[in-house]
C-alpha cells in the first residue's frame, strides 16, 4: 500500500467513525429514518461482510441524494458484531430496541442469522438477509434476498449433469449450510439415478489449509473412467489453499471441474486465477454481466469507494435489491411500521442488476435468474449458462423428507412460515 | 502451343483466385466463431481446423486464452492485446497489426470447458509436427488423456519422423490411446491395450476403465484387467504418498511452532500473538512482492527470497517491541501475559485489517515453485511443498547452530536455565530476553513467508496456526527444539494417515484427544528436559 492509499484508508476510517457517531446528533432532530447495518467489521467474517457494510452506506447515500424516504433523511446505524454469534443477537437487540431502526440489513453466516432470529421475532423488526443459504426456514420478520438451494445448487448440478458428469464429490466446510445443502444434493442426485458409489462426501473444518490428501483423494476418485465434478460448499478462507492445491496438483477444469457456491469475485481477488480457468461458480449475479444497470452500479461503487479495482459480487446485488424493495414497500405503505411494511412488501417488484426483475414472494424469498460462470484468467467469471426465466426461491426443499410437505405463505389469512399441506396445520411436520 | 499457353494461363488464374479465396475463406471461418451458441461455436472450430488454414493455431490459442474479440459494429473478429484503456488489434488470419481501438466496441468471444477441451485436442493434432519439443510433448499428453481417434493418422505420420526417443515413446502411447477409440481391427486394439498397460499413471487407469465400459468380450476383459493391474501398482504407492503428505504438513507445523518453541518453550512466555507474527511475515512477503513489481519487475520471481530477511526483521523487531513494551513487566505472571498478548494479537489483526483491508492478498507463486513432479505416476510431489520442506529443514538447522554454537545462543540458554546465576556471570539478562523473544518472533515471520505460498494472506492467517503450534510444542516437550521437531513429525504424519479413514474433522479431534491422553501420562511431553530450572 502506498502512502496515498494509507491516507485514504485513514480518511475512510474517519468517515466511518463519523457515520457511527452521526445518529446521536440526528436523534435530537428526530427527522430521520434509521437503517441498521449488522455486518462484522472485525474477526473471521470481516473479509466478506465489510464490503456489504460499504455497499449499504452507498445505497443510503444515493437514496438521500434522491430526497430520502417519505420526505425524511435515511440514516445508517453501523454496528460491529465482530464475527461473534451471540454478539450478533446483542447488537440486533440494540438496533431494534434502543436505536429503533426501521429495518436492518445484515448477517452472513447461517449461524449468525439463527442467532438474531428470536430477537427480530420478539421485537417485530425487519431483517434483510443477503446471502445464499440452505433454506429450511421462513420467518415473518426476515426477507431472504440471497439464493435458496433451488436457485443455486440444484441448477448447478443440472448444468453439470447435462455436460456428462457421472461421479460427484460433495466437498464442504463442516457447518450447517454445507451439511444441509449436501443433504439436499445427495437426495437429488439419487433421485436422478446416481449410485451411492459415485458420490463422495467430504467435510473439512473452518479455515482448513492442508488440502494435499483430500485433493489427492479427489484425483483418485475422478480416475475411475467416469466424468467427475466437485460441488464445493467450502466456505471462506479455506478456499484459497484448496484452489492453490488443485492448481499445483495439475487438476484442470477440463479434467475435474469444481463448481463453487461460495466463491465469487471477492474471494478470487486473493488468488492467481491462471491455473483455475474454467472452474465454475453458480450465482445470481456476476460483475462481468453487461447491462446498463450493472455498469452504472459498478461505476457508482468505484466512485464511492474511491478505488476502481474494488469488485462487486452477488450478496451486494442482494442488498441492492433488498434495499430497493424496502424503499418501495415503505413508499407503498406510507409508513415504516413493521406490520405495514411486511404486508406491503409481498409482491413488490424491483429491477435487478442483470437486466431482469426481482419480486418478493409470499414466502419472503425473491425471484432470481441463475447463472453459471467460468473463472477467467483476470479473476472475473464469464457466464456460460443461465436459466431462461426467473426462478422463485423455495424455502422448504422438495428433496428432504421432513420438509417436502411444507410451504410458507405470509399473506393473510394463511400467515404461516411452515404450513403442512398434508395435515393442513401451521407448525411444521 | 496456343492452347497450352491458354491452359497455363487458366491454371495460374485458378491458382491465384484459389489462394485469394482461401484467405477470404479463412477470414469467414474465423468470423463464424463469434456467432451463435456454444454448440455452434464448436462446429465453427471444427470447420476452421478442418480447413487446414495456417491461421487456425494462433486463432484457437487466442480463443482459449480469452484474447479473441468481435467488433460489434461489423461482426469482424480480431486477436487483441490489452493496451491499457485500448485494444491493440491483430488480424486473425495474417497476424498483421490492425491498429488500436477503444475497448467499448468489442465483445469477448467466450468459451466453456467443452470448447476448451475441443480446442486443446484440435491444437494437439495441429502441433504434432511443431519444431518445438515442448509443444509436441504437450500435444501428445493431450491426446493421451483424451484418446482422440481423429488424431491417429497425424500421429502415425509423426511417428515416422520423430527423432527424440522420449517423445517417440510418448507418441506410441498416444497412438495406442487414439487406436482404442478408432475403427481399427481388434488385434490392433489389443496391442494398444498392451502398450497402455505399461504406463503407470492415474490418467491411463481412467482411460482404460472408461474404455472397458464401452466395449464387450475380449477387449473389455483385457482393458479392465490392464486398468486393475495399474490401479493395484498405484495403490501400493499410497503409503509413500501419505508419508509425503505427512512430512509436508509436519514441515509447515514445524515452521509455525519452532518460534513458539523458543518464546514459550525456552522462555516460558505464553505468547498468544505468535500467530500474528506469522501473519506479519506473510504481509511482509506481500509488500516485498509489490515493491519488486513496482521497481524491478524483471526480478519479481525472486521477491520471495528477498522477503525472507525482510519478514525476519519485521516480525523480529515487532517481537522485541512487544517484549520491551509489555511482556517484561509480566514475567512470572502467566495468566496476565496470556491476556495481554491476546490483546496484542487482536490489535495487530485489526491494525493490518485497517491498513491492507479485510480481503485476501494475492502473493503470486513464482514459476519455479508451481506445478508438481510425478514420480512413477503414483506419487506426485508439489513443488511448493518441496520448497517449504527444504526451507523448514534449513531454518531448523540454522537455529540449532545458533543456539548451540554462538555466544548469544549460549547466553540465551544460560538465562533460561538459571537467571540469577547468569546475571552473576555478567550476562545482561534483560537484553537477552528481548533478543530471544525477537528471535522467536523473527522465525515466526519466516513461517509467514512459507505460508503465504499455501494459505491465505489475510488478517486471520495467524489464528489458524496458533493452536496447532501450541499442540506441537507441548507434545514435543517444552524447552526442547528436538522435541518440537519430533512433535511436528508425529502430529503431521499421524494426521495424514488418519485423514483418509476418519475425514479431516475427526482426524483433528482424534489427534487432540491423543495428545491430551499423552500429556496425562507424560506431562512434560516427548522429550522432557531434566534439571533444577524446569519448575522455576
Amino acid at each position: 500500500m502506498d502512502r496515498r492509499g494509507f491516507l485514504k484508508s485513514g480518511i475512510a476510517l474517519g468517515a466511518m467513525a463519523g457515520a457511527m457517531m452521526a445518529p446521536q446528533f440526528a436523534f435530537a432532530a428526530g427527522e430521520t429514518i434509521k437503517v441498521g447495518i449488522l455486518h462484522s467489521l472485525s474477526g473471521t467474517m470481516a473479509i466478506s461482510e465489510t464490503t456489504l457494510k460499504d455497499v449499504m452506506l452507498m445505497l443510503i447515500e444515493q437514496q438521500n441524494a434522491k430526497g430520502g424516504l417519505l420526505g425524511k433523511k435515511l440514516e445508517a446505524v453501523v454496528v460491529d458484531p465482530a464475527s461473534n454469534w451471540p454478539l450478533f443477537a446483542e447488537k440486533a437487540r440494540g438496533l431494534l430496541a434502543s436505536d429503533k431502526c426501521a429495518a436492518v440489513f445484515g448477517c452472513w453466516t447461517s449461524v449468525s442469522r439463527k442467532s438474531v432470529l428470536p430477537v427480530f421475532e420478539e421485537l417485530n423488526g425487519l431483517l434483510f438477509y443477503p446471502v445464499q443459504y440452505e433454506g429450511e426456514e421462513s420467518s415473518k420478520n426476515v426477507f431472504y434476498t440471497g439464493a435458496a438451494p433451488n436457485q443455486q445448487a440444484i441448477p448447478a448440478v443440472d448444468y453439470l449433469m447435462n455436460n456428462g458428469v457421472k461421479r460427484w464429490v460433495l466437498a464442504g466446510t463442516d457447518y450447517v449450510y454445507p451439511r444441509t445443502t449436501n443433504k439436499i444434493l445427495e437426495a437429488y442426485l439419487k433421485l436422478k439415478g446416481v449410485a451411492q458409489d459415485d458420490i463422495m462426501i467430504n467435510y473439512t473444518p473452518f479455515g482448513h489449509s492442508d488440502w494435499q490428501g483430500i485433493v489427492g483423494d479427489i484425483k483418485k476418485f475422478g480416475g475411475a473412467g467416469k466424468k467427475t465434478a466437485v460441488v464445493s460448499t467450502i466456505n471462506g478462507d479455506a478456499n484459497v489453499p484448496f484452489y492453490k492445491e488443485l492448481g499445483n496438483q495439475g487438476i484442470k477444469a477440463t479434467d475435474i471441474p469444481v463448481v463453487a457456491f461460495s466463491v465469487g469475485e471477492e474471494e478470487l481477488a486473493g488468488l492467481d486465477t491462471k491455473p483455475l480457468v474454467g472452474h465454475l461458480a453458480a450465482w445470481n449475479y456476476f460483475e462481468s454481466i453487461k447491462t446498463p444497470a450493472n455498469d452504472a452500479f459498478i461505476k457508482e461503487w468505484h466512485k464511492f469507494t474511491k478505488n476502481d479495482k474494488r469488485t462487486t459480487n452477488d450478496p451486494m446485488e442482494a442488498h441492492y435489491i433488498g434495499f430497493n424493495m424496502w424503499v418501495a414497500a415503505v413508499t407503498k405503505a406510507g409508513t415504516t411500521d413493521s406490520e405495514a411494511v411486511q404486508d406491503a412488501i409481498i409482491g413488490v417488484t424491483v429491477p435487478n442488476l442483470t437486466g431482469g426483475y426481482a419480486a418478493m414472494m409470499p414466502n419472503h424469498h425473491i425471484t432470481k435468474p441463475v447463472f453459471i460462470g467460468e473463472i477467467q484468467a483476470n479473476g472475473q467469471l464469464d457466464v456460460v449458462w443461465q436459466t431462461t426465466g426467473l426462478v422463485a426461491g423455495k424455502e422448504w426443499s422438495d428433496y428432504l423428507p421432513g420438509s417436502k410437505d411444507l410451504i410458507a405463505d405470509w399473506r393473510k389469512p394463511l400467515h404461516c412460515g411452515n404450513f403442512n399441506v398434508v395435515t393442513n396445520k401451521c407448525g411444521g411436520a | 502451343m496456343n492452347t497450352l499457353k491458354r491452359l497455363l494461363f487458366a491454371a495460374t488464374f485458378l491458382l491465384l483466385s484459389l489462394s485469394a479465396s482461401y484467405a477470404q475463406d479463412a477470414g469467414a471461418l474465423v468470423d463464424a466463431l463469434a456467432q451463435g451458441s456454444f454448440a455452434e461455436r464448436g462446429a465453427a472450430i471444427a470447420n476452421l481446423v478442418g480447413s487446414g488454414s495456417p491461421a487456425a493455431v494462433p486463432v484457437l490459442q487466442a480463443l482459449s486464452d480469452g484474447n479473441l474479440y468481435v467488433r460489434m459494429a461489423d461482426n469482424k473478429v480480431f486477436i487483441v492485446r490489452d493496451d491499457g484503456d485500448n485494444f491493440k488489434l491483430l488480424d486473425p488470419t495474417t497476424g498483421a497489426d490492425a491498429g488500436g481501438a477503444d475497448k467499448g466496441g468489442f465483445d469477448k468471444i467466450k468459451v466453456n470447458n467443452a470448447l476448451r477441451e475441443q480446442i486443446s485436442n484440435a491444437k494437439g493434432g495441429l502441433t504434432l509436427l511443431s519444431g518445438d519439443a515442448k509443444t509436441r510433448k504437450d500435444a501428445l499428453l493431450n491426446i493421451l488423456k483424451s484418446g482422440d481417434a481423429s488424431a491417429l493418422p497425424a500421429l502415425e505420420k509423426a511417428i515416422g519422423t520423430e527423432k527424440d526417443p522420449a517423445i517417440l515413446a510418448l507418441m506410441k502411447s498416444a497412438a495406442a490411446a487414439a487406436t482404442l477409440k478408432s475403427d481399427r481391427p481388434e488385434s490392433e486394439k489389443l496391442a494398444a491395450i498392451e502398450t497402455l498397460g505399461k504406463i503407470s499413471d492415474r490418467d491411463t487407469v481412467s482411460l482404460l476403465s472408461a474404455y472397458a465400459d464401452t466395449v464387450d468380450g475380449v477387449l473389455k476383459a483385457h482393458a479392465q484387467d490392464a486398468a486393475d493391474r495399474i490401479a493395484t501398482s498405484l495403490s501400493s504407492w499410497a503409503v509413500v504418498q501419505n508419508i509425503w503428505y505427512g512430512l509436508s504438513l509436519a514441515s509447515v507445523l514445524l515452521l509455525a511452532a519452532i518460534g513458539l518453541a523458543i518464546t514459550f518453550g525456552v522462555m516460558g512466555v505464553i505468547n498468544m500473538a505468535h500467530g500474528e507474527m506469522v501473519m506479519l511475515g506473510a504481509y511482509t512477503t506481500y509488500v516485498t512482492q509489490l515493491l519488486f513489481k513496482a521497481y524491478v519487475p524483471s526480478l519479481a520471481g525472486y521477491s520471495l527470497i528477498a522477503a525472507i530477511p525482510a519478514a525476519f526483521a519485521v516480525s523480529g523487531l515487532m517481537g522485541i517491541a512487544i517484549e520491551r513494551g509489555i511482556i517484561r513487566f509480566l514475567y512470572g505472571r502467566p495468566l496476565e501475559t496470556l491476556l495481554a498478548t491476546w490483546g496484542v494479537s487482536l490489535i495487530l489483526q485489526q491494525g493490518v485489517r485497517s491498513i491492507f483491508g479485510p480481503t485476501n492478498k494475492d502473493v503470486t507463486t513464482p514459476s519455479w515453485m508451481s506445478g508438481s513432479i510425478d514420480l512413477n505416476g503414483g506419487l506426485s510431489l508439489t513443488m511448493n511443498r518441496i520448497a517449504i520442506l527444504i526451507f523448514a529443514c534449513v531454518v531448523f538447522a540454522a537455529l540449532m547452530v545458533l543456539m548451540k554454537r554462538s555466544s548469544i545462543g549460549l547466553q540465551m540458554r544460560a538465562v533460561t536455565q538459571n537467571r540469577p546465576m547468569a546475571n552473576a556471570m555478567g550476562i545482561r539478562s534483560s537484553r537477552v530476553d528481548a533478543l530471544t523473544f525477537g528471535l522467536g518472533s523473527g522465525i515466526a515471520g519466516l513461517a509467514g513467508v512459507a505460508l503465504s505460498q499455501i494459505d491465505n494472506v489475510s488478517p486471520n492467517l495467524g489464528q489458524n496456526y496458533i493452536i496447532d503450534s501450541f499442540l506441537v510444542v507441548v507434545f514435543g516437550g517444552v524447552g526442547n527444539l528436538w522435541g518440537t521437531l519430533a512433535g511436528a513429525l508425529t502430529l503431521g504424519i499421524a494426521n495424514k494417515f488418519l485423514e483418509p479413514f476418519a475425514g479431516a474433522v475427526l482426524a483433528k479431534i482424534f489427534i487432540l484427544i491423543a495428545v491430551i491422553l499423552f500429556i496425562q501420562k507424560k506431562p512434560r511431553g516427548l522429550f522432557a528436559l531434566k534439571g533444577r530450572w524446569v519448575d522455576a
